[in-house]
């Protein structure tokens, strides 16, 4: 990974500036993903494993460090490295399909 | 305020996006071929398409005052067809004289699969073959690690292609550290649903401060918005960042990188 190279003239802020500027934003995200599992628990089958990747992600939400977005796009990457022979579908899902 | 939009698929946009687009400070844009949401079938549907973008949607953006450029390939959702591919990539070289051709792009790959692996090295060959520019596409979602890493072995491999010669778009947070690391230019594409919104690109600006970065749209036939940049802009100017800052990121960066190719004139200097 990169060596941190933070943007010059970045200005500096306190947790109340970032609060004020996207708290409200992050509320209602955190309220639709709350509303969205209570959703899925109403309904019945198996779990689906795009479902699956995102519970596995949630404990990373309140793990220490600043990079939570890269470890929750790794976690939810294709850990395989040579190319595929042939695709079954043109689309991605969102979490490799692999992941337990 | 002024900007460039480097990655716009006006072909599937209203002229209302262009007069938005206008009047929101666009000073150019430019337009990878892409995917059509459907298989094209013959080489003749490419024909007509490089004609589109060659001829057809210059012309309309410049009743909006707004220079159109293009780039040139068939995309990696439609390189399984290898012979409808290698078809394709014949017809290049004759649309490559139209004077608004920047280079060749958005080429890369989407599932990861050998095919487009094979088509993929053919576009850089003939990239280094004609000394044209390079725009990748990266992977969506949980392939885009993996087809990352591939597209810049893939580079690599072909040893003439300079790194500051290719952007490779549509990086996110586990990419764009190692796309910058390796010399490429990063594209960071701004969309409502997947890849990165307007606040995650201004954090990853923060984080990843790069002379070899660029945002854009990708406004498309999906969804998207047209006004991405200058939103991401918004959030820049909230969080306290001055003009200048932001005119060097989302003007200066993209003529630099574009001014390599001899067909991009500045905006700047056209008016
Ligand atoms: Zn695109």
């Amino acid at each position: 990974m990169s060596d941190p190279n933070p943007l010059a003239g970045t200005p500096r802020r306190t947790r109340d500036q970032v609060a004020d500027l996207h708290f409200m934003d992050a509320r209602y995200k955190l309220l639709d993903l709350a509303a969205f599992l209570d959703r899925l628990e109403k309904a019945s089958g198996p779990e689906d494993h795009r479902v699956r990747g995102l519970r596995a992600a949630l404990p990373l939400l309140l793990s220490a460090g600043d990079d939570r977005v890269a470890q929750i796009l790794h976690l939810w990457s294709d850990p395989s490295v040579a190319p595929i022979e042939k695709a079954d579908t043109k689309a991605a899902s969102g979490v490799w399909p692999g992941l337990k | 305020m002024r900007y460039i939009e480097p990655h716009g698929h006006m072909v599937s946009r209203t002229t209302d996006d262009y007069q938005a687009m206008a009047l929101a400070g666009c000073a150019a844009i430019c337009e990878p071929a892409f995917w059509a949401g459907f298989d094209r079938k013959t080489a003749d549907g490419f024909y007509d398409y490089f004609c589109q973008l060659t001829q057809h949607e210059p012309k309309r953006a410049a009743k909006y005052g707004l220079p159109h450029y293009c780039w040139l390939c068939i995309n990696p959702k439609e390189s399984e067809d290898m012979k409808l591919a290698d078809d394709v990539l014949a017809l290049i070289p004759e649309f490559m004289k139209a004077k608004t051709v920047l280079g060749i792009g958005e080429i890369g790959l989407n599932k990861n699969t050998r095919n487009e692996m094979r088509i993929l090295e053919k576009h850089v060959e003939l990239a280094v073959k004609h000394d044209q520019l390079i725009l990748v596409h990266t992977p969506h979602l949980e392939d885009k690690r993996k087809g990352t890493r591939l597209i810049m072995d893939v580079l690599k491999a072909a040893g003439k292609v300079k790194p500051e010669r290719v952007i490779i778009d549509h990086v996110e947070e586990h990419t764009i550290g190692e796309v910058l690391d390796q010399g490429f230019w990063a594209g960071i594409t701004l969309y409502p649903e997947s890849k990165a919104t307007p606040v995650r690109a201004v954090d990853m600006l923060e984080n990843f401060a790069s002379q070899r970065v660029w945002l854009n749209s990708a406004c498309d036939w999906g969804h998207s918005d047209p006004l991405a940049v200058p939103k991401a802009m918004q959030e820049m100017r909230r969080r306290g960042h001055s003009a200048a800052a932001i005119d060097s990121l989302v003007y200066g960066n993209p003529v630099r990188f574009l001014s390599q190719s001899p067909n991009f004139k500045d905006p700047q200097a056209l008016r």
